[in-house]
């Protein structure tokens, strides 16, 4: 007997338990990517629409599988830092769905307890620092975070979310300096959808790519499709890695596009008609399902299942949140301070 | 016909750059898009691309940019998307644009304009009255317009100032208040308060959205006998003492009321130049009404409970009448 016929019934069984793992992993993402889908048209279509959420509304809509691909990687002491259209890293993080819709609200079981809305929540009980508004402000947030990490001798990695208008800002270019120089471990996730707000990228920055940016701060740079959440999640990976073993920061651009309107009252007129057509197509979701199908990890039947779970799931946390009482008012001055 | 107040300063700045070519107008969203609250709709079209500048997202370079330009001749108007977020530019505007004056007798004439104020369920980051990070700032002039007819005039003032201006607009009454403005070119002076209704037993001194409380507290009032003055301050830097005194020696009793948080609000500088100036001509404490020190929270009844509104006006109002 030779030595390549003793190892290929091994080498079979390697295959078939990849295969089983991808399989596996189509399906968990697969279930984020429709959840956050789910509550996100529900916030921006029912309930803000029904004037049950009286603040600013802002989706992540075709821009799921980032949040997804890349939060799936995620250790227990790594530190998460997700902006205004990833919200499925509360889901995975295990933050309750309808303590995120109370937090839409403006009800006291909403992580901010009224005080904040829509995204601006976190949760250091699960590793998530909510962004403040202005937008790039948790980038240095999260290069001292990823400080406190090795400091403490934890192997962690903080994740730094942003979209490609935020890269603009100031405080992302100190952040990311810092974050080079020390070798701090940061993976910088951008989303780039193209637009931010009414500005398209062209107006944004001089550089094609936010990846671009890279190289001048001696930072490896990586593009990877947006909306193919297997892609992300192998790029993911891959950063993870190399962040994990000292060797400093990464950062991973998701090229994508955002389907909807800056927010829930712009209607993106600016935005010719036939991009949205062209993106449409794309759409990370029915994307992951035709792949899904052809290579025989699910069934129609199966996806409907996903979707109808989903669905009861987010039905079941309206209600629950629909039932948490508004603060009451004369909670106003507490928690300014520690013991208030 | 009626214009209401984004109308008014829409107006004033299409006027001014119609009349000086050296006015231009910079920020994120305010070309095609019109800006976040459409101020400068239709500018980037009649205008055209060299004085309707859409920026990236950077408030340090909006600011600094309009300093520079500014020192060389232009007068740049500079849109913060909200006021919150002109903390990013904060350092160009208080170290730079405010001190080129005094230090080397450099003129930086531009005007900020920030969309500030609560009452439009914004939670901790759309809703903020940024004022006295400004006010504590000498060589800045920070103005905050309760009108039509003052936010059409104050603009204009404050694009021809050779000094830098903050521009506080307040964003519920953008739509909210309307009024005749008369036809032509006209200026409201920067540093002149007004008595917008008069009183005899005691001022109201506010600005911005609170002038419309303490009016409607006036009204109330009027039916339980007791004459309200109201003082619209409508520049808060430089502060027109001046105004608020008089009304205090009339009234001899004045009640401050801000949306601003309340420790060093713009009520502890009244009050404090109150008592230096006219203290004899009180009969009795000064009072104020305000937000507390908290920040401005998100959630309906919370953000009710925590602006100022007719009903506390009045209470406080009564209370100092009787005193
Ligand atoms: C410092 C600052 N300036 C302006 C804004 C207003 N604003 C909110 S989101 C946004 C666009 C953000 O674009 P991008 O970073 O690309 O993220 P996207 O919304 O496209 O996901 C702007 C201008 C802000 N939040 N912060």
């Amino acid at each position: 007997m030779s030595a390549t016929q003793a190892t290929r019934p091994e080498r079979k069984k390697k295959v078939a338990k990849a295969a089983a793992e991808q399989a596996e992993l189509a399906h968990k993402c697969l279930y984020y990517m429709s959840l956050m889908r789910e509550v996100e048209d529900r916030i921006e279509r029912k309930l803000y629409r029904q004037g049950k959420i009286v603040g600013g509304v802002y989706v992540g809509r075709g821009q799921e599988a980032i949040p997804v691909g890349t939060a799936l990687l995620a250790e227990p002491d790594d530190v998460l830092f997700p902006s205004h259209r990833d919200m499925a890293v509360f889901f995975i993080r295990g933050v309750p769905l309808g303590r995120i819709l109370a937090q839409y609200m403006g009800r006291v079981d909403g992580l901010t307890r009224g005080r904040d809305g829509n995204m601006h929540m976190g949760d250091m009980s699960r590793n998530i620092v909510s962004i403040i508004s202005a937008l790039a402000a948790t980038v240095p947030v999260a290069a001292g975070a990823a400080m406190a990490l090795r400091y403490q001798g934890k192997n962690g990695v903080a994740f730094s979310y942003f979209g490609d208008g935020a890269t603009s800002r100031g405080d992302w270019h100190e952040g990311v300096n810092l974050a080079t120089v020390q070798k701090l471990p940061v993976l910088f996730i951008c989303n780039n959808n193209q637009y931010a707000y009414s500005t398209p990228l062209s107006a944004q920055m001089a550089c094609a790519n936010v990846a671009d940016r890279g190289p001048a701060y001696n930072m490896p740079a990586e593009i990877v499709d947006g909306n193919d959440v297997l892609a992300v999640h192998e790029a993911t990976k891959r950063a993870v890695a190399h962040v994990r073993s000292g060797k400093g920061p990464y950062l991973l651009e998701c090229k994508t596009f955002r389907m909807t309107g800056h927010s829930a009252h712009d209607a993106a007129h600016y935005v010719p008609q036939g991009l949205f057509d062209e993106w449409g197509k794309l759409d990370p979701i029915t994307q992951l399902e035709a792949k899904m199908v052809k290579n025989g990890w699910a069934d129609q039947e199966e996806l409907d299942r996903v979707h109808s779970r989903v669905r009861s799931e987010v039905d079941e946390a309206v209600a629950w949140a629909e039932q948490s009482p508004y603060p009451d008012p004369s909670t106003l001055l507490d928690g300014v301070y520690e013991n208030q | 016909m009626s214009t209401t107040y984004l109308e008014a300063i829409r107006e004033g700045l299409w006027e001014e750059m119609e009349r000086d070519p050296n006015v231009f107008l910079l920020g994120e969203d305010i070309g095609i898009y019109g800006g976040a609250f459409k101020v400068t709709a239709g500018f980037f079209e009649h205008f055209g691309q060299k004085r309707v500048v859409d920026t990236p997202i950077s408030e340090a370079a909006i600011a600094g940019a309009a300093i520079g330009a500014g020192l060389m001749g232009l007068r740049p108007v500079a849109e913060m998307q909200f006021a919150d977020f002109i903390s990013c530019g904060f350092d160009q505007i208080v170290n730079f644009a405010a001190k080129c004056r005094y230090r080397w007798n450099a003129a930086v004439p531009i005007v900020i304009r920030a969309p500030s104020g609560g009452g439009i369920h914004g939670g901790p980051f759309h809703s903020q009255n940024p004022e006295m990070w400004f006010v504590k700032t000498p060589g800045l002039k920070v103005v905050a317009p309760a009108t039509a007819y003052d936010a059409k005039g104050l603009i204009k003032s404050a694009i021809r100032d050779n000094d830098p201006v903050i521009f506080l607009e307040h964003k519920a009454l953008y739509r909210r208040i309307k009024e005749d403005l008369p036809a032509g070119d006209y200026t409201v002076p920067i540093g002149k308060a007004k008595v917008v209704r008069e009183g005899r037993d005691l001022t109201i001194v506010t600005y911005g959205a609170m002038a419309w409380v303490a009016l409607e507290a006036a009204d109330t009032l009027a039916g339980e006998g007791v004459s309200a003055e109201v003082v619209d301050l409508r520049t808060l830097l430089p502060l027109d003492r001046e105004t608020v005194c008089e009304s205090v020696k009339k009234t001899s009793k004045v009640l401050l009321l801000h949306e601003d948080t309340r420790t060093a609000g713009i009520a502890g500088e009244l009050a404090i130049s109150i008592t230096e100036s006219v203290f004899e001509y009180l009969d009795g404490p000064i009072v104020r009404v305000t937000a507390p020190d908290t920040p401005v929270p998100y959630s309906p009844p919370l953000e009710t409970a925590f602006l100022p509104n007719a009903d506390k006006v009045i209470e406080k109002a009564r209370w100092l009448f009787r005193y």
